[in-house]
């Protein structure tokens, strides 16, 4: 029988402890133990970017990340991107582009897309597909998520 | 049926002794554990062998990269990120490049380790076509020393390694090419991102005096491991630019293969587009200009 560990990190800025099973997944503990369930599970195996978050500055999949590797770690979740009630330019750009359906693949959607922001700020249509593809949208609504990208890039971010 | 977490023990050794002794105390009892995208995959869905797991994340010396003048020495814990980050990997391994893009997407290559992708022996993983085709070596350490073998040996039937349970792989190393040389790489599969190849081809020529002096393809998911094509290289090798034997080797190459059917394609397609693919690569390489 494994022990449960005391685990430290550094989520959407603000430094969390809590005790967990070394092998629980990352996306467990924002969502159970933490209350931060903007961070959604779909496949539960890595194909379709619904529990993207950034751990130390690199995109990945929660699902796949046991709690002992997020060891001292600083994540941001989607719930980490507004400032209070002020939305990222990317989140209202999302919002005036209908780029949320469902609105399942939209948290992953946009970690993705903030990522692919910070590494290139001015991408090119098959920069931005190539940025999201391991983000799946089972509504297929990809063009209006492309198009809110774009425009975030363009600089037409802005409130809604 | 996820798996029920207090089954599970996971440790991380925060060097490479204690990554070893732990590994020698107890011969098979621990399953190292690196980025974990293959791992974390069976867990969730219940059906990951073992319950003891080793996560080596932290044993900092299997990480980093040597970029030495006649060769090139990755850490088992190269991600695939960092491969695509290496000045010397665009510059002469582009094969290596074009399989770490071609695995998963971002999330999975920034998780991903070549070491990893190495030991899960999985016949369909992307990049051991690569390395094959380098004629790459591996260092296995244990706590009885090192060893260096080369990779196209290492995979022994499927699942099956040239590993001891108390070894690791620690490095990747690959001979830098010189002078003219041909890389190609071609995955088949129903999608650019995250899809898992129905047929992989890796090679790599040098050439020399207007003929082929090197020759090696590696090959995945046509076979129980990733696979070289001794027949297909035996074909090519020594042939000039011009009249490269297309056709025999199309032919000799069906004799390095032994594909199955399975949830992605059937043996006959396997069988088919490895030959066509290998067309390609050699209709690309008789283009060299000499």
């Amino acid at each position: 029988m494994a022990e449960t560990i005391t685990l430290t990190l550094t989520v959407n800025g603000v430094l969390r402890t809590v005790d967990t099973h070394p092998m629980a997944r990352l996306l467990d503990v924002l969502r159970e133990d933490m209350g931060l369930t903007g961070t959604k599970e779909g496949c539960g195996e890595g194909e379709c970017g619904a529990c993207t978050v950034l751990l130390d500055g690199r995109l990945v999949n929660s699902c796949l990340i046991p709690a002992l590797q997020a060891r001292d770690a600083v994540v941001v979740t989607v719930e980490g991107l507004a400032d209070g009630d002020r939305l990222s330019p990317m989140q209202a750009a999302f919002l005036t582009h209908n780029a949320a359906q469902c609105g399942f693949c939209t948290p992953g959607m946009l970690m993705a897309a903030e990522d692919l922001l910070r590494r290139s700020p001015n991408p090119d249509r098959e920069q931005v597909r190539a940025g999201l593809a391991g983000n799946l949208c089972r509504c297929t609504g990809y063009s209006k998520i492309l198009d809110a990208v774009q425009a975030v890039a363009r600089g037409e971010g802005g409130q809604p | 049926m996820r798996s029920y977490l207090p089954d599970y023990e996971l440790k991380a050794p925060g060097s490479l002794a204690e990554a070893l002794a732990t590994l020698s105390a107890e011969p098979g009892a621990w399953t190292p554990l690196a980025g974990g995208t293959d791992l974390m995959v069976l867990f969730n869905a219940g059906k990951l062998q073992g319950r003891r797991f080793l996560d080596l994340s932290r044993v900092y010396e299997l990480r980093g990269v040597q970029d030495e003048p006649s060769r090139l020495t990755l850490g088992a814990l190269t991600t695939y990120t960092e491969l695509l980050e290496q000045r010397a990997v665009h510059q002469f391994f582009p094969n290596l490049a074009a399989s770490a893009r071609a695995t998963g997407a971002l999330a999975i290559q920034n998780r991903g380790t070549l070491g990893g992708n190495i030991v899960n022996a999985s016949p369909a993983a992307d990049t051991p076509p690569s390395l094959l085709a380098y004629g790459a070596e591996l260092e296995l350490v244990s706590v009885r020393g090192s060893r260096w073998i080369s990779y196209a040996a290492f995979h022994q039937g499927y699942k099956k390694m040239d590993l001891a349970p108390d070894e690791l792989v620690a490095r990747v190393r690959l001979p830098k090419p010189q002078g003219l040389t041909f890389h190609f790489y071609r995955k088949v599969g129903t999608r650019q991102a995250q899809a898992i190849s129905k047929v992989c081809l890796a090679a790599f020529a040098r050439i020399e005096d207007g003929a082929v002096a090197e020759f090696r393809v590696g090959l995945g998911s046509v076979a129980p491991v990733p696979a070289r094509a001794p027949h297909a290289e035996a074909a090519v090798t020594g042939a000039r630019l011009g009249a490269l034997p297309i056709a025999a080797a199309r032919q000799a190459i069906l004799a390095d293969i032994t594909p199955i059917d399975d949830i992605r394609a059937t043996a006959h397609y396997r069988n088919v587009v490895t030959a066509n693919v290998l067309g390609q690569m050699l209709g690309d390489l008789e283009k060299v200009r000499a």
